[in-house]
């Protein structure tokens, strides 16, 4: 029973100065040595900074070059069968299935005469829609009062040569016309005269037939909102603009494969500058090592404590890291896609695993190459 | 002696020179890397931005407007003026050919199906591969390289041939499929496949242009030509008007491949022809191009730092583990600059074979991404040898330097002592 008794207290003695002990040691190796650690702990802010910032840039770029990407214009394209017109509340519908996540402008066609008897397409639409979705669009002067036209390049060479007003008509209906602005496109636009769907409506009577639509998101989401558009409208063809889609995706594809690469490069650097700066750290203190030994330190204590030295290097470097790499990547963002690219938390986890694996490694290699070695040999300076 | 110091340390001490020399290598390696694959991303970005199509398209000077709504043509068909095809080949002789990546001309015809004159449907005649000469060039080109996202289920029709393909939707409401044989204006023609754009061609059959031409029944014309090409963003110059410039200005303005001044050239090139960007295409390619090469240059940026401080680490690591060298030097009486010089000397060999080894590792690293990603080589510029490796031998340098500085302040008595 005493016997017991006495062999619980040896362990729980030895149990407590063990780990104050331990502790001790790791704070006064960080504080005693501070030049050395700091170049260490810098080396490992370095890193883990670089690596937020190239992971954070490769997890956005997509979402910031599909901005870009909208700027070609609708993705999506909403027609009514065979030439009839659009249900009246289509566009409230396909407004409330994009729930905020795009641009859709209805467009409504008439072939109209000019007084000379030419054919002339003419186009109503939401002027101030367009403006936004087809950001290519070159126009000397937006429209803005009504009975004000926008003359395509071509048609206006015909119809109003020195922009003089003209008159079109209409099944037997006459609008007179002043043309505000030249539109230029190098498509068929070009031939085409445009209005707003106000004054479209009240001198033809036609309703809209198309609905263009540029959807933001991944082509998975893309075609997700083509399947509900073409549920919810079921008279109306809904159909994706495949030579947009396919031009974005590949170019966005072949630009993250290139970033992958860079990200990949760059990460292996810093990890090896990490590297070689503990190595050097670690094995500079082979005599605190040989001591350690020499005291009758096992081996695995030995290895807990330079294991624990450079987890808890890793964890502070990569936490000052992040913070700093999410400044960078906000800072690139800004300086390239003028808008700042977000913190992802979700890159967190991966660099703070990634620098205390790394710095483990970089602890635990120099002690396995000093384990056959003796301590007398260390402590002579040999 | 000097000599002798520096090969010595070479010869004895391997593995700290190989750990130094390792750093350089790869640091020097990622650095030419990415810097070969940032000069190079433009080119191989706004050859990829071709898969958008063509961004120019080329008209008859005197046309007359179209009336054409989703596809549907509403002039009546001999309505108009044409090109050539005959003057088409005259494409490769412009000055900026290579940058043309192929193009397509365009011949729509209203035809009946099936004896049914009810059914007016346009059928478009085109280039599929059509295989051109010009002088003793032969090049193919057509809506296979102009439209890279068309999509044939079956095959494409030879150029030669009066087979016929049928959009997706047309193929549905006719109910046919490929291998079917379908009779346009009286004569019967094999359908080898059915046509998936996402476009008006869904609803319309495309066939040879020669069939079109020969429903026309005017041998050689065309309505418009489509031509993609390779240019390069606007700028101050490209926006201003050719007419208004000095002939020096001219002829930077002609030579330089910007879309106006290809337009321009395809003018000159086709007698009576009016050539126009697609704005859509080529206005949209400068800014994505501009924003991929913006990244990537950022990127190269902190892949130079990376590696930067990768070989300043190494470098500071190696001359601190030799103190105790250093102590003795000093022992024996050599002053600090030669102990520096020493140091100096090593740094710089190392540089200049790390350097060297790291510029064809590079190389060959680029040359990796370029084929994985573009399927194309990435070329080096031999000019980039010298560049990456005075900025090898600066980076080294000014690692050492720190840690040289703190190696020669030791005491030699601490220094040999191991208490440093």
């Amino acid at each position: 029973m005493s016997s017991l008794r006495n062999s619980d207290l040896i362990t729980r003695r030895a149990a407590k100065p063990h780990t104050s002990m331990f502790l001790r040691m790791l704070m006064r190796a960080a504080v005693l040595r501070r030049g050395r650690a700091a170049s260490a702990l810098l080396a490992m802010i370095v890193a883990a900074a670089v690596a937020t910032a190239m992971l954070n840039l490769y997890v956005d770029v997509q979402a910031k070059l599909r901005k870009e990407f909208r700027n070609y214009g609708a993705n999506i394209v909403v027609v009514a069968k065979d030439s009839q017109e659009l249900p009246a509340d289509a566009l409230d519908k396909v407004g409330a299935a994009l729930a905020g996540h795009g641009l859709a402008v209805p467009f409504a066609y008439v072939v109209a005469r000019t007084s000379d008897g030419q054919s002339v397409v003419v186009s109503g639409t939401d002027l101030d829609q367009v403006r936004r979705l087809n950001s290519w669009w070159s126009v000397t002067a937006w429209p803005n009062a009504s009975q004000a036209a926008l003359v395509g390049t071509r048609a206006a060479a015909v119809i109003s040569p020195q922009g003089r007003p003209f008159d079109l008509s209409f099944q037997g209906r006459n609008i007179h016309l002043n043309p505000a602005g030249i539109l230029r496109t190098g498509a068929s636009e070009d031939s085409r005269i445009y209005l707003s769907l106000r004054d479209f409506e009240s001198w033809t009577g036609v309703q809209p037939s198309t609905i263009e639509i540029a959807s933001s998101g991944s082509s998975e989401e893309i075609t997700a909102v083509v399947h509900r558009l073409s549920e919810i409208l079921p008279t109306a063809e809904v159909r994706p603009i495949r030579q947009i889609m396919e031009g974005e995706a590949r170019v966005l594809g072949k630009t993250r494969a290139t970033l992958a690469a860079a990200a990949i490069l760059i990460i292996a650097t810093a990890a090896l500058c990490v590297l070689s700066t503990l190595i050097g750290w670690v094995f500079d203190r082979r005599r605190d090592f040989a001591i350690m030994k020499a005291l009758g330190a096992s081996e695995g204590l030995i290895g807990g404590f330079f294991a624990a030295e450079a987890a808890a290097l890793g964890a502070v470097g990569a936490i000052v890291g992040f913070g700093i790499g999410v400044g960078v990547a906000a800072w690139i963002g800004r300086v390239n896609f003028h808008a700042p690219v977000e913190p992802r938390l979700n890159v967190l986890p991966v660099v703070f695993a990634g620098s205390i694996a790394v710095a483990l490694i970089s602890a635990v290699l120099p002690i396995f190459l000093l384990r056959r070695v003796q301590p007398a040999m260390i402590l002579r300076g040999e | 002696m000097f000599g002798r110091l520096v090969y010595e340390s070479f010869r004895r001490q391997k593995r700290r020179k190989l750990l130094a020399g390792v750093a350089i290598t790869l640091g020097v390696g990622v650095a030419t890397a990415m810097i070969a694959v940032a000069t190079d991303i433009g080119d191989k970005i706004s050859r990829e931005l071709r898969s958008y199509g063509a961004n120019l398209i080329v008209t008859p000077q005197e046309d007359t407007l179209d009336v054409q709504i989703g596809g549907v043509d509403f002039k009546p068909p001999s309505d108009g003026a044409y090109l050539n095809e005959a003057d088409l080949p005259k494409i490769r002789g412009t000055f900026w050919h290579h940058n043309i990546v192929g193009f397509a001309p365009m011949l729509p015809v209203s035809v009946h199906v099936d004896n049914d004159s009810a059914a007016n449907l346009t059928l478009l005649g085109t280039y599929f591969s059509k295989r051109l000469t010009f002088g003793k060039e032969e090049f193919a080109t057509g809506v296979r390289i102009t439209h890279p996202w068309w999509r044939v289920q079956g095959a494409w029709p030879d150029d030669n041939s009066s087979d016929v393909l049928l959009g997706e939707s047309l193929a549905t409401k006719l109910g046919r499929k490929a291998g079917d044989e379908i009779i346009i204006t009286g004569q019967t023609h094999r359908v080898v496949g059915i046509l998936s754009t996402g476009g008006a061609e869904d609803n319309q059959i495309v066939a040879p242009l020669a069939l079109a031409q020969q429903i026309l029944s005017k041998p050689g014309a065309v309505r418009c030509l489509y031509v993609s090409a390779l240019t390069k963003p606007e700028d101050a110059l490209a926006r201003r008007d050719p007419k208004s410039m000095n002939p020096e200005m001219f002829d930077r303005w002609y030579c330089s491949p910007y879309v106006a001044s290809i337009a321009y050239q395809l003018q000159e090139a086709i007698p009576h022809s009016h050539a126009e960007q697609i704005r859509q295409i080529a206005q949209n390619e400068g800014t994505v191009l501009s924003r991929i090469k913006g990244l990537m240059l950022l990127v190269t940026l902190a892949a130079l730092f990376a590696s930067a401080l990768a070989v300043s680490a190494a470098m500071a690591t190696a001359i601190f583990e030799r103190r105790g060298e250093v102590g003795l030097m000093k022992a024996l009486g050599a002053g600090n600059i030669s102990v520096a010089a020493l140091f100096f000397a090593e740094a710089l060999l190392l540089a200049l074979i790390g350097g060297g080894v790291g510029f064809a590792g590079g190389a060959l690293l680029a040359r990796q991404i370029g084929r994985s990603i573009f399927d194309s080589q990435i070329t080096i510029e031999p000019v980039l040898f010298p560049v990456i490796l005075a900025i090898a031998v600066i980076v080294t340098f000014a690692g050492s330097a720190m840690a040289i500085r703190r190696a020669v302040k030791f005491d030699p008595v601490y220094a040999l002592k191991g208490e440093a």
